[in-house]
């Protein structure tokens, strides 16, 4: 049997309203991200990466075109619970620990109490919070509260990892640690990732392809792959590295007049 | 807190005693200051001493047996009046937080229901006794003061935890969606527990206000038994003993104390549930 596709959409378009005061929010987007592939989207405000992602997740209904996720339609997939989610703000819920939000997901599907607790401490020692699992929120930092968010998001071990803009609140340093924790992550959980930034590096450090979009409507105009191999702190120096951010930058810019200069 | 506060307030008070003539200040004939005479302002030891007196003619307890009783009782029709008004408002709220619809034809008359004049209302309420009959329990007389009760408690709780239950931010409800969790799960998980914060003040602000009913409700119905006849027959007496009027007020102001105290207990319990972002109250 071969594997399907993480994420498979076809033709997928989303209008918000109706009649002249409709807004063509995203249109015409074809796009696959493989098993265990790491797909960015990066575009400016309003080109309906958010919106995109929010489709994969079922959490909104595409106005066309078809959405498989994991070879399911997605409202399947998000009752199977085949993926996981973080977004930009934490969202952990004040009055349980830390180990009790990321018990949250598995709680609500009948996994038992000490299967809960030991999978929830795995996860947590991944993330390097083990020592802090019985801490409120509140007590930790935007960094730990964004990294118990992706425990949570890993919590059902799901094929797919969605993610939108989980580290836009970071500070610079505090980003570049977690972009390095989450390669080490997907390596030793094998998840596709769909992460939506609009931040340049951070897109070409983390991903296999980036996909750039641009507004009014939301579109895909350029799948850029990246060159790079291993993800190690020396990569945010190489050459390559640089290269390819001078390549997406100049996509979402819209490609150089060369290429638009032609038979007038 | 309390302490210092009713400490200063009897300060104050024999102060005003001890300062202002006995009938008061006038300039020419209009009365500026009010009268601290013993009829007017008796002295605190003779309102708390009163508490120790003989009920009407010897007979029966002390005033101060009078007044537990009554308080008692009408902490009690209060109590029933709160129970059916917590559930009724929490019953809209949620009915109100699930749809939209109900929100918007409901919200205006749960408002208006406020602006009623409750003394209006209390007759109309006593009018059901000997008329009515629920689930085959005749339609008692202190049934009328615990509705007027809930009809007053119900307010705060219908307001109180219809913002409770809306206040989870987008993220955490779409993340339940993302999880497919029912509507109950995300009830149970998100929404009660996110809406303490909301629910106690509101359930403070129900609590004195079934006191409040409850009394107003007995006075104007005019049924015996509890404190707010109690009130009104011992105002009837002021001309013979005056210290005596301000016994069952001082009950009555116990009793809310005591009502609002409760549901400080259930705070207690709750705290883990106060998110910091959010003050007490």
């Amino acid at each position: 049997m071969v594997t399907a596709a993480a994420v498979a959409l076809e033709g997928v378009g989303k209008r918000f309203g109706e009649g002249p005061a409709a807004v063509q929010a995203v249109t015409g987007i074809d796009l696959t991200v493989a098993a265990g592939e790491f797909a960015s989207l990066i575009g400016p405000s309003g080109c309906g990466k958010s919106t995109l992602l929010r489709i994969v997740a079922n959490l909104i209904e595409p106005s066309e075109g078809s959405v498989l996720v994991n070879g399911k339609p997605a409202s399947r997939a998000r009752l199977d619970q085949d993926y996981g989610i973080a977004f930009q703000s934490a969202g952990l819920l004040e009055w349980r620990t830390v180990q009790g939000n990321v018990e949250l997901p598995l709680g609500l599907h009948g996994v038992g109490k000490a299967q809960r607790r030991e999978q929830a401490l795995e996860l947590l020692d991944l993330m390097g919070l083990a020592d802090f699992a019985s801490h409120r929120p509140s007590q930790l930092s935007g960094g730990m509260q964004q990294r118990v968010a992706i425990a949570r998001a890993l919590a059902r071990r799901p094929a797919l990892l969605l993610m939108d803009e989980p580290f836009g609140a970071l500070d610079e340093m505090t980003r570049e640690r977690m972009q390095s924790e989450l390669i080490r992550i997907c390596a030793e959980t094998g998840a596709a990732v769909v992460f939506v930034t609009h931040s340049i590096p951070e897109a070409v450090f983390l991903s296999q392809r980036v996909v750039v979009m641009s507004p009014r409507p939301g579109r895909i105009t350029e799948i850029i792959d990246v060159p790079l191999g291993a993800r190690d702190e020396d990569v945010r120096e190489a050459e390559t590295f640089f290269a390819t951010i001078t390549d997406v930058r100049e996509a979402l810019r819209g490609r150089s007049p060369v290429a638009e200069e032609g038979p007038a | 807190m309390l302490v210092l506060a009713l400490v200063l307030l009897a300060a104050l008070w024999e102060l005003y005693k001890l300062v202002i003539p006995a009938d008061g200040v006038r300039i020419g004939d209009t009365l500026i200051l009010p009268r601290s005479d013993d009829t007017s302002m008796p002295h605190l030891s003779q309102i708390f001493g009163a508490f120790g007196k003989q009920e009407v003619a010897g007979a029966g307890g002390t005033v101060l047996s009078s007044v537990i009783s009554s308080v008692w009782y009408s902490l009690r029709l209060a109590a029933a009046g709160f129970a059916v008004g917590v559930v009724i408002g929490f019953l809209l709220a949620l009915a109100m937080q699930r749809l939209r619809i109900v929100e918007r034809a409901l919200l205006p008359y749960v408002v208006l229901s406020q602006t009623v004049p409750l003394i209006a209302l209390a007759p109309l309420v006593y009018g059901w006794s000997g008329n009515l009959t629920l689930f085959g329990l005749d339609w008692k007389p202190w049934m009328s003061v615990s509705a007027i009760s809930a009809y007053l408690a119900f307010f705060p709780v219908a307001v109180g935890a219809l913002r409770g239950l809306s206040s989870p931010p987008p993220v955490q409800t779409e993340l339940l969606r993302c999880y497919a969790a029912s509507w109950w799960q995300t009830l149970v998980r998100l929404r009660l527990p996110a809406s303490v914060p909301y629910l106690i003040p509101a359930l403070k602000l129900a609590a004195a206000a079934a006191v409040v009913g409850a009394i107003v409700a007995e006075i104007s119905i005019g049924l015996s038994g509890g404190i707010g006849r109690l009130i009104i027959s011992y105002a009837q007496q002021a001309t013979g003993d005056p210290s005596r009027v301000y016994a069952p007020i001082i009950g009555a102001a116990v009793m809310g104390l005591v009502a609002v105290g409760g549901v400080s207990l259930l705070d207690v319990a709750l705290r883990r549930y106060h998110t910091h972002q959010e003050g007490t109250w």
